[in-house]
Order: C-alpha cells, then structure tokens, then sequence
C-alpha cells in the first residue's frame, strides 16, 4: 500500500460525524472538553462574582446551588475525563506502535455519546423548576426526595456519560493489551500508556456502579423504591457508601493519567530516563488497588462505626506511600539533569510542587478526628482543587504543549506559553490558597453568603479566579495559533524526547499512525 | 481498510452516530414517560426500536466484513467482550451491595442496635430488625409485604431452568466445533425454549408476588426494592441474552458460523453463562438466605 494512501481523509463534516480515526476522534474529544473548560469555568466565575462581597449580590441562592453543582459535574466528566481520553487516544497508538485503536467505531460512538449527555445535562438549566441544586454529589435525600423534576434528565445524562466511559476504557485496555508492536512488552510501555491501562480498569469497575446509584435514586424517585428511604428500611448513608465506592477510584481516574503525562515530560526536559521506572508501574497499581478500600474518608462526620472510620483512616494514609514513591522518583529524575524549561517542563514541575501540596492537605484531612473540623469547610474546595486544577489541568496543559508540536507539526508560541504559564501559576494559587485559611476558619463550603470576617480572603480568591479564567483565553489563541502555523516542529520536537511517536513518527503525525508495526527493542 | 500486514481499520462508518441518536432518543423519551408527558411513550417507543434497528444494521455490517478480519480483529472483540461482562458484572455489584448493606447494617441500627437505641424508641418503635422485612419503619408510608417470597416453588424450578440451558448451550457449542449442525440447531432451540421458559415463570412470579394476597412490590420498602432492583435487571439481562441467543439460532439455522470460527456464538454463550451466574448469587442471597 503506497505511502499517501495512508494519509488519505475523509473531508467534510462527515470526516468527523463518521469517523473512525484515533487522531480525529482525539481532536473531538479535546476539543470537546475545551468548550466544556470555559462553560464550566464561565460557571466558577458566576460562583466566585457572588463570592466577591458577604451578603447576596447578584444570583439567587438556589441559582447559587445550581451553579456549583453543574460546575462540579461539568469540570469531572466533561472537561478532565474527557482531556485525558483525547490525550489516550492520540498517543497510545503512537507509543504501542499500532495503526489506530482497536476498535475504532466503538471509539467514535463514545466520543458522540457526550454531545448528548452534556446537552441534556446543561439543558437542566432552562426547565421549569430548576437545574440539578444539591452538590455535584448528589446525596440523597437531596437528590431524592426534594430534587428538582429535572434531576431525572441528570440521572439519564449520567447513564450515557457511564455508557461513554465504558465503551472508551474497553477501548483502551483492548488496544493496549492487544495492538503492541512485537517487542513492546508490558515492562517496556511508556508510563503515560500504563497509566491509562490502569485507569481505564479503574473506569470499567466503578462506572457501572455509578450507574446503579443513579438507578437507585431513579427508581427512589419515581417508582416508590425506598434505597435510601429510612422510613422503608433503607438508609440515605447507603447513598453515600455506593457514591464513594464509584467517587473514590473516579478521583484517581482523574489523576492517574496526570501522573503518566509527568512521568513522560520530567525525562524529556532532563535529558535522563525517568527514575525507577518499574517502581512507577508498581506505585501506580498499588494507588489503583487502594482506592477500592478508601471510600468512607469522605463520610467521616455521617456516622459510622468506630471500626470503620479507622479502617478507613489508616487505609487512606497508606495511599500517600505509592504516591510519595511517585514524587520521589520525579524528583530523583530531575536531580542532576541537564534540565531546560519549556512550557511543558514549567507546568510540570508546577504540576509537582502544586500537586504535592493538594496531596498534604488530603493527608490532613485523612486523620478522622481532624478531618470533624474540616468537613464541608472551604479547606475541602481548596485540597481538591490543588489536585484537579493545579493536579489534573496543568498535567493536561503541560501535555497540550508537549505534544501540539508532534499533532500539529508546528511549535507553539513559546513566549505566549510562558506567560500563559506564569500567570496561570499566579493566579491559580491567589485562587485557592486562601481557601485553605477559610476552611480552617470554618467558612462551609457551597453557601452562597459569608460572615464579615471572611471578606478579605474570599475577595483574594475571586480575583485570582477572574485572571485565572481570563488567561486561559489566552491558552486557546496559542492553540489556535499553533494549529494554524509557526516555526515547523522537528519529527523529535524536543531534544530530549524519546518514545516511538517522536522517534518514529514525523511531525504532524500522518494519519493513521504506524501501518507497518515498528521493531522495539 | 486492511493495511499490508495485517492490521485492519475500519472505513468511516455511520452506525456510531446513529447509536448515539438513538440511545439520546430513548433517554429523553424514558424520561418524558416518567414525568407523564404526552409525547414520552411515542419518542420512548421510537427510541427503543430505533436503537434496534441500528443494532440490527451495525451487526450486519460486522457479520458481513467478518470475513476480512483477522486474528487480531478476533483478540480485539474477545477482550472487548470479557471487560464488557466485566463492568455488566460490577452493575450487579452495585445493587448486592446495597442488599448487604441494608441487611448486615440498616437492619440492626434501625432496630435500635449500636448507638442507635433512640432512632428505634423514638421514630420507629414498631419496626422489627428481621429479614425479610414484614414491618417497615413507617408501615404506612411503605406498606410492608404480608409474606416474603419463597425460595423452592418458582424460583427453584427457574434455578433448574437456567442452570440446564447453560449445559444445552455448551452442548451445542461442542457441536458447532464438531460441524454437527443438525445437532447445534436442535440444542440451540432447547436453550432458547429454557430460556423463555424462565421469562415466563419470572413473570408469573412477579403476578404472584404483586397479588394483593401477598403485596409484594417495588413500593414495599427496602425487601422489596432489592428484591424487584435485582431480580428485574436480572430478567432484563436474560431477556438481552435471550435475544442474543436468537440471534445466534437464526444465524445457525442461516448457516453461519464455521467450527473454528464462530466468535459471535461464544461471545453470547458467554454472557448466557455470566447471566446464569449472576441468577445463582441471587438465588442464594435474595431466596435463600
């Protein structure tokens, strides 16, 4: 087969309508979650506007509930689950040296399964009654027995997010457990592909538990079922314990994939192989198995057994070993490098630092009898946004600009990324540090109002959100610029980079990745 | 698209738009039936026999390409089967937790056990920690079942039902590999009789169970929703299975299939076999225990 056959596309909108390309539906999917980041952000800062002054400002209250928690929902499964399947798709076909996923028409229907789940869910907003109000937790019996009418389009919404999540992450394990090139074996695939191997395990198994939960409370609702009734023998707690079960490895699902676009930038901008490779693997899987046994750390204060909130107490601690082993190693590969600092390398020692403080603040809060204080406090907000924004989106930042170059065959604006990075840097601590002095005053979280004394900090956050949110426009003018042109990028595109899509493929990469498997030695 | 060696891609295709359209409609149609809109039964209709229709039409196109695949087109749909059973597995797990959950915790701590004395003295004085539940905490609210559902009439002969067509379709799994196929078809048809046979009984049960004699139903309180929650996506399952049995009978019958090559036929022998096993974990802890 001649070698433009396979650069051949499809044109027009069917190109996309009908795809089965990894890289096209990878586009989708990314850009997708970009539309998702500013909705959802456009939500923060309606959020952070009302927070700026005490008293009730601009927005009523139950519109304040509704923004928080169709701003959860949206920033977890459509912007950073969304971003992360984007990057899988690009790159784990490039790195295991296949032609595409394995099944590539599964991958284009769990890519338009969440135009829909999204439209419905955002909908919610213009019905009667209101959109979704009690947290993007849902805890009954707040989303039970006093959720709006629309909660029923949330709880389908959330069923065909789980059906996307599912037929994705099969996706995934099968064309990394199947489509290696001969020679790559497990022990020789790079971290960010054995990251997404285990989260894409993870996803498989608490998904479906999500989308049991939600039938419960569908079934709660509308069909006199009584899961999480006491009054028929059920228990709202039971709401929580099944919630968790899926919420707690749904947390490492969002930072697993984070970790492997560290693991793989750390090396390239040190110019060394990343530090104990297998230790990584083995870290990674360990913080998997875990988080199958933690749930309970979020219902420390609902009332449990003493057994239990120790069990869970010493469990969760046990989770900061792999991670501290993750740490460590990223550290130990930078020590004595010959580091240079690109954007991607910026966000990614950022990544570390910020990251590792989100991890503190959760170890703080692991302790039970501590974590009595900090329950519902905003010192909860600010432990996970330093994990999910300075955690989850700087690794998706870093990884956009690590890898525009190879998708698009040319090199971003490197000043525009430096700025982009250091007032994003800036401005994102401005945002959330003070949080962490609110919560441990005993502001709660998700109310719409505060005491006087709380002014000062909350009007430090707000206006550390407004140039946060602003900046990422800036974000997306050098995406598009990079898209559209600028100096060409070299097939290796950074020095220090290794890996078969730098290796062996040219920049942009062509269309279907490898249509002769490569050797790996 | 078939590349030189060996991979194969396929072309552009438009079944996984139509998928997502038609799984949107059925949603918005499912949810429009609830809140009593006029117009939910027909979108919900159209939902549900667009989505087979495009079932249909994608299976077809997969059967007719089949024939290009290769071996590792083959690995690739067996993994993606065994993680789908996978995560169906993990659906069911979701509700037998909630089932031990309620009995092993909610129970007791309702009845007053732990640190709960005052929830049991106060609120709910005349509510009996024992499973079944025959009084629920507010038995007004959730009036409680007269009696529980028991486990050697129906549910026994469907265990029997089940069990055996996981042996029939076994038997005609051996015979598709030895080419029998007078013999697979005769089996296939006995699986699918056992099959429907159990449908059937599972619906004369839910007639007996929702008969004002025994007053047991979804509104029944929490035996009731972990009984109806479990044994009816249970029966949904066998019904999918069911079907994928069909399917598998009529291609048989069509000629389908070689004795080396049948992965359609495994695949649905295999969620045949997990519905089986999910029905055991039912029998013994909603019936039995």
């Amino acid at each position: 087969m001649s070698e433009d056959h396979h650069d051949h596309k499809p044109t027009g909108i069917g190109r996309w309508l009908f795809s089965t390309n990894h890289k096209d539906i990878g586009t989708m999917y990314l850009w997708f979650s970009f539309l998702m980041l500013f909705i959802g952000g456009g939500m923060a800062m309606i959020i952070r506007a009302e927070l700026y002054q005490p008293g009730m400002q601009l927005i009523e209250p139950d519109f304040f509930n509704q923004m928080t928690t169709l701003h959860g929902l949206i920033m977890v499964f459509g912007v950073i689950m969304p971003a992360f399947v984007g990057f899988a798709n690009w790159l784990v076909p490039m790195m295991i040296g296949a032609p595409d996923m394995a099944l590539p028409r599964m991958n284009n229907m769990s890519f338009w399964i969440l135009p829909f789940a999204f439209g419905t869910l955002i909908s919610t907003l213009f019905m009667e009654g209101s959109a979704p109000n009690f947290g993007w937790t849902f805890y009954a019996p707040l989303s039970t027995t006093y959720g709006p009418a629309s909660t029923d389009y949330f709880i389908f919404g959330v069923h065909l997010m789980g059906i996307s999540s599912i037929m994705g992450s099969i996706n995934v394990i099968v064309t990394i457990l199947n489509m290696r090139a001969p020679g790559m074996t497990l022990m020789k695939m790079p971290i960010f592909v054995w990251t997404w191997l285990i989260t894409a395990f993870l996803l498989i198994a608490v998904m479906p538990v999500l989308a049991g939960v939600v039938t419960m409370m569908l079934t709660d609702r509308n069909f006199g079922t009584s899961f999480f009734e006491a009054s028929g023998g059920g228990d709202p707690v039971m709401f929580q314990h099944v919630f968790w079960f899926f919420g707690h490895p749904e947390v490492y699902i969002m930072i697993l994939p984070s970790f492997g676009i560290i693991s793989q930038i750390i090396p390239t901008f040190s110019r060394k192989k990343l530090f104990g490779y297998s230790s990584m693997v083995y870290a990674t899987s360990s913080i998997a198995i875990l988080s199958f046994i933690v749930w309970a750390h979020h219902m420390y204060t609902v009332g449990m057994p003493l057994a239990g909130e120790l069990f869970f107490m010493l469990a969760t601690m046990l989770i900061a070993v792999p991670t501290g082993v993750k740490v460590f190693n990223w550290t130990a590969t930078m020590w004595r490098g010959s580091l240079t600092f690109e954007t991607p390398m910026m966000f990614a020692i950022a990544f570390i630092i910020l990251f590792t403080i989100g991890g503190f603040s959760g170890l703080m809060m692991s302790i039970t009898p501590v974590d009595f204080q900090y329950h519902d406090t905003y010192f909860i907000v600010a432990h996970f946004h330093y994990v999910l924004v300075t955690g989850a989106l700087f690794a998706i930042f870093a990884g956009a600009y690590y890898w525009l170059p190879k998708w698009t065959g040319n090199m971003y604006d490197e000043t525009l990324g430096k700025i982009h990075f250091w007032i994003s840097l800036v401005s994102v601590n401005v945002l959330f540090f003070p949080m962490h002095f609110l919560g441990l005053a005993g502001m709660p979280r998700r109310i719409p109002d505060y005491a006087l004394q709380f002014t000062d900090f909350n009007q430090m956050a707000s206006i550390g959100a407004f140039v946060f949110g602003g900046i990422q426009l800036l974000f997306l003018y050098i995406v598009i610029k990079c898209i559209r042109g600028g100096e060409k990028a070299t097939d290796r595109v950074w020095e220090g980079a290794e890996g078969l899509e730098f290796e062996q493929l040219p920049s942009p990469a062509p269309f279907h990745s490898f249509t002769e498997a490569p050797e790996v030695k | 698209m078939s590349t030189n060696d060996g991979y194969y891609i396929p072309e552009p295709s438009k079944w996984p738009i139509i998928a997502s359209l038609t799984l949107f409609v059925t949603v918005f149609g499912a949810v429009n039936t609830i809140h009593g809109t006029s117009i939910g039964m027909p979108v919900l209709m159209i939902g549900l026999i667009s989505v087979l229709a495009m079932m249909y039409g994608w299976f077809s196109t997969v059967v007719a390409e089949s024939p290009s695949y290769n071996g590792q087109v083959d690995v690739s749909f067996r993994m993606g089967m065994m993680w789908f059973i996978l995560s169906e597995v993990m659906f069911f797990a979701a509700f037998f937790g909630a089932l031990f959950y309620a009995r092993v915790l909610v129970m007791p701590w309702l009845g007053g056990a732990g640190n709960n004395a005052m929830t049991h003295e106060i609120l709910w004085p005349t509510f009996e920690a024992v499973w079944p539940v025959l009084t629920n905490p507010d038995n007004t609210a959730f009036v409680a079942p007269k009696e529980a559902m028991g486990a050697w009439g129906l549910p026994a002969i469907n265990t029997l039902l089940l069990l055996t067509s996981s042996v029939t379709l076994t038997i005609a799994h051996h015979a598709l590999r030895k080419g029998e196929r007078a013999k697979l078809n005769l089996w296939m048809v006995i699986t699918l009789a056992l099959g429907v046979g159990f449908l059937v009984l599972q619906v004369i049960e839910y007639m007996h169970a929702y008969d004002e004699s025994m007053g047991l139903t979804l509104a029944s309180g929490i035996y009731g929703s972990t009984f109806f929650m479990l044994t009816g996506f249970h029966g949904f399952h066998v019904t999918i299975g069911g079907i994928m049995i069909a399917v598998m009978l009529v291609r048989c019958l069509k000629g389908h299939f070689t004795a080396d090559n049948h992965f359609a036929f495994e695949a649905a022998a295999w969620y045949w076999h997990f519905v089986d096993v999910v029905w055991l974990g039912l029998f013994i802890f909603v019936y039995i225990l």
